[in-house]
């Protein structure tokens, strides 16, 4: 991993030994990154590994002096201080979440920030030329005054890269680039990368998409749990997808997991054909003729890439609170359910605990009691007029059982940890007395011990004969957790398989392509 | 202190706002050697403002929810000249004017919340048309004249508890009316820890309830004494009944019934809301339309306190429903604040006018200064927002507080998460 290793291309950039540490929390341990001047490297792992964080010192979001390790940059060392020196040193990165003005034109925006001016007036004739001949650069034929919301994504992302190229790039990392891409329109942009190899500009990919890393990439570094583990010479080393896969889940399973003997009872709800559009996009399917079903006593585990369609898949069936709904039946005890709002899901057992839990799943400003009761109010009130005696004592058998740490049930959410937040948002809605609770991430951001907490508490609903849907990226916790796991891969269900088929190999398999196999 | 500070909503800002409120009366008693708290210059504070007071309930709840009401002062000026031309060209009687006085402020509500909740425009926009509306409206149907009403209507809003019993030399309803919020008083703070007790609950010590009830009952007794020995013919005035009245079914509302909880959750994080199965349009619309409601009232206690309905009734009273709403502990962004707050809130606005006018200050710098009240009011609070929300007077109140934790603290996320999440969104 060390410039020794470079002997035909001279190394361009190096990351030595970088760290990069949170309060409470090491992001990125001793990571190096050694990337070819003309190349196009990969960066792998999981979600969470520390891709992002990575590529955000490189580009100076994190600046000099927040980090520990050295950033050498044709051959020197440099010390960014924000973004704009990254830019200036030729070094662009284009988020996964794009940064353009949809309300602008695509020419107002390639140059957003970097006007051609004289005095402060810009100079649009200019501005113009250029624009055009940047957009023949990346291929896009659209008219310069064409506003930004007008085009797709796949275009939009086009005029990331000419906006970059304008700035006269020399190493583009691209997070994420293809993420919310079709097929067609991706592999432009593979081709537009491989286009500007082929003109000397350095590229650092990051994609959960193996198979086009596979496709493009001339070297791999495979990062995992904030440390580099390896870095692969896709040629030389003749490196495959499970090559990837293996590098990229290979670390140990400890015990993290309370014991539970499944008791599965009838099947109880069942979704057939769901087909959701996305909401703004009507041609774009978030789920594709989605069918599954869940079992009274059983853990249902979904796992899918980050933007697969786990989380429109489980908020569309809960009241149509995503998406715009096309087709798909639901059945609740052999019965056909229409669920068309939160309000009628709730009512037929449903719950779903969101994986955004700051903003979608609690009110901030409340306090412990007022948040454990506000799914099911009905409960402790009478012709309206809420008991707060009732509600206090709630709160406090759900304080007592889930051992939420807290001095009393008066003390507001946000003073509380991720974990013990968590168990607020569980308290509530196991307080509604589901018999479906679909958990949307249920530990993300939650600390080892709180997560073994939760996984009792789950499995406990379970016992109790409730059916379970858990959608998580960890896949050892999803292997931990589930009697059975769907797999998705762009808003489609691509397999199931049982506990004992189901290993972190044969899960990425199905999780990140389009094959089908038999449940 | 801390239960004092729960009785006024847990909120560090309103327990300040309290102190500020007695602190400028004292201030203005001696300022105009005594004038202030005379029974006199009370009522007149209370018939002077009950409008204003009761339009802050309403958009207490509208800015709780998220909204904001622009147009509370023209509805108001329309509703009480419809009512007027109603009473005098149909010759309906005055309580169905009332009658009709709320029922078209509930259309113009409805019209109003139709558009916020259903069709997705902001309140501000619509609320905004709907003041240009109405007030175009109020001067096109009353021709831009002065409409009078009749005696039995200017009760509502000029009239007195009348002389009822013995003669005891007070006013005997008063006296009864001061007696029941004691009672009311003593017998909440009884069940409270009752409940608390019974609950397991933290139970406040036993000499910080004493000193909360004898300290309000003493307040409510002073009050009780004033209005009650008034000039012959004056006791309390009926607008401050209504506004009494007003104040306890709302703050019931708002912090008993589910209707009540699903505002302030609507305004705190409107997903999260819904996403728990809360109606967040219709909530919407009936926070809206109940605003227009109360205008309507307010409105007619105007006009019946004037005597008549005029061109330019109502002109401005938004802006003052909305200071005292933000002055009483409300958030621009929703999700907090209490109607008990808005009332102190608006009296401190109030006592402010009141006592100016005795100083003989003028009109111009009692607008300076009040903009500057509000301006430093809110300034404190989101100075004590940013560090971690100790308030200058709960520094000062911390020495005499035996229980050292503060107010809860809403608004401060917990560090450690924060971090790890941000961690996990970034990576």
């Amino acid at each position: 991993m060390s410039s020794l290793e470079s002997h035909s291309e001279p190394v361009i950039l190096e990351m030595r030994s970088i760290t990069k540490e949170f309060p409470g929390v090491k992001a990125l341990a001793e990571v190096s990154l050694s990337v070819k001047a003309g190349e196009v490297h990969a960066i792998c792992g999981e979600n969470g590994a520390g891709k992002s964080t990575l590529m955000k010192v490189l580009s100076g979001v994190y600046p000099f002096g927040t980090y520990t390790g050295d950033i050498v940059y044709q051959s020197q060392v440099q010390q960014f201080r924000d973004i704009r020196a990254s830019e200036s040193a030729g070094i662009v990165i284009i988020h996964q979440e794009l940064a353009l003005i949809p309300e602008l034109s695509i020419m107002e925006n390639i140059f957003l920030g970097n006007e051609p001016s004289k005095r402060g007036v810009i100079n649009w004739a200019e501005a113009r030329l250029r624009s055009l001949d940047l957009l023949a650069r990346v291929g896009l034929r659209d008219d310069p005054d064409t506003q930004v919301k007008e085009i797709g994504v796949g275009k939009q992302q086009l005029v990331e890269i000419a906006k970059a190229l304008n700035k006269s790039v020399k190493i583009l990392i691209l997070d994420e680039p293809t993420a919310a891409l079709n097929e067609s329109d991706s592999q432009h942009l593979l081709d537009l990368i491989l286009g500007l190899k082929a003109k000397g500009i350095t590229s650092i990919i990051i994609s959960h998409k193996l198979n086009e890393i596979e496709q493009i990439a001339d070297s791999i570094t495979i990062i995992r749990d904030g440390k580099s583990i390896e870095t692969l010479n896709v040629k030389a080393d003749g490196v495959d997808e499970d090559r990837i896969i293996k590098g990229m889940v290979g670390r140990t399973l400890e015990s993290r997991f309370p014991d539970h003997t499944p008791a599965l009872g009838e099947t109880f709800f069942e979704v057939k054909n769901w087909t959701v559009a996305h909401p703004q996009i009507q041609d774009r399917l978030v789920c594709k003729e989605s069918s599954f079903f869940v079992r009274r006593g059983e853990i249902v585990g979904f796992a899918g890439l980050m933007g697969a369609g786990r989380t429109e898949l489980a908020r569309s069936i809960f009241g149509r609170s995503y998406g715009k709904f096309i087709t798909g039946e639901i059945y609740k005890d052999g019965k056909a359910v229409q669920l068309k709002s939160v309000h009628s899901a709730i009512g037929a057992g449903l719950a779903y605990v969101t994986e955004d839990r700051k903003s979608l799943g609690l009110n901030l400003l409340d306090d412990i009691k007022t948040t454990t009761v506000s799914a099911n109010l009905e409960k402790i009130s009478k012709r309206t007029v809420v008991n707060t005696d009732k509600e206090f004592a709630v709160a406090e058998q759900y304080r007592k059982s889930l051992r939420t740490k807290t001095p009393s049930v008066m003390e507001g959410v946000s003073k509380l940890s991720g974990g013990n937040q968590q168990k607020v948002v569980l308290a509530k809605w196991m307080f509604t007395d589901p018999d479906l609770l679909i958990l949307d991430e249920p530990t993300r951001g939650i600390d080892v011990g709180a997560k073994y907490e939760i996984y009792g508490i789950i499995q406990e609903l379970a016992s109790q004969g409730k059916g379970v849907i858990v959608i998580s990226s960890e896949l050892p916790e999803l292997l931990g957790l589930s009697d059975r796991i769907y797999t998705i891969f762009e808003g489609a269900i691509t397999g199931v398989l049982t506990k004992e088929q189901a290993n972190q190999e044969s899960l990425m398999k199905l999780m990140t392509s389009a094959r089908k196999t038999a449940a | 202190m801390k239960s004092i500070k729960k009785m006024f909503g847990g909120d560090t800002r309103q327990f300040g706002m309290i102190f500020a409120l007695v602190a400028l009366i004292l201030f203005f008693q001696w300022r105009t050697d005594g004038i202030t708290l005379t029974s006199a210059n009370m009522i007149n504070l209370f018939n002077g403002n009950s409008y204003i007071l009761i339009l802050a309930i309403g958009m207490v709840l509208v800015i709780i929810a998220g909204h904001i009401d622009l147009s509370v002062g023209s509805v108001a000026a329309f509703v009480g000249m419809v009512v007027a031309i109603a009473m005098r060209d149909w010759g309906i009687p005055w309580y169905l004017g009332i009658l009709l006085g709320l029922a078209l402020g509930a259309l113009i509500g409805a019209w109003q919340g139709w558009w916020t909740a259903y069709v997705g425009i902001p309140a501000f926009i619509v609320t905004l048309a709907g003041m240009l509306i109405f007030r175009g409206a109020q001067q096109f149907v009353g021709q831009s004249n002065s409409i009078p009403v009749p005696k039995e209507f200017q009760y509502i809003g000029a009239g007195y508890l009348p002389e009822v019993g013995p003669n005891t030399g007070y006013n005997n309803l008063t006296l009864l009316l001061g007696l029941a919020g004691v009672a009311f008083v003593i017998v909440g703070e009884l069940r409270k820890r009752k409940a608390a007790r019974e609950l397991g609950a933290e139970v406040p010590e036993l000499w910080i309830s004493i000193a909360k009830v004898v300290l309000i009952s003493v307040a409510i007794l002073y009050a009780t004494y004033l209005f009650a020995t008034g000039r012959p013919g004056t006791s309390f005035p009926v607008p401050g009944l209504i506004l009494a009245v007003l104040v306890l079914i709302y703050g019931f509302i708002s912090s008993k019934t589910i209707v009540g909880r699903h505002v302030y959750a609507v305004g705190g994080n409107r997903h999260a809301a819904e996403l728990s199965g809360v109606k967040s349009k219709k909530i919407n619309f009936l926070v809206m339309m109940n605003m227009s409601i109360i205008a309507g009232l307010a409105g007619m206690i105007f006009v019946a306190r004037s005597t008549s309905a005029g061109p330019s009734d109502g002109t401005g009273w938004e802006l003052d429903a909305i200071a005292a709403v933000f002055i009483g502990g409300a958030a621009v962004t929703g999700g907090v604040g209490t109607v008990i707050g808005s009332i102190v809130g608006g009296l401190v606005m109030a006592v402010l006018n009141n006592g100016l006018q005795l100083l003989g200050v003028g009109a111009d710098w009692q607008s300076m200064i009040k903009g500057l009240v509000l301006l430093i009011a809110v300034a404190i609070d989101v100075y004590n927002k940013s560090q971690g929300r100790v308030s200058i007077i709960g520094m000062m109140m911390k020495n005499f507080n035996r229980s050292p934790d503060g107010p809860s603290n809403p608004n401060q996320p917990d560090e450690t998460t924060s971090t790890k999440e941000a961690i996990s969104r970034e990576a």
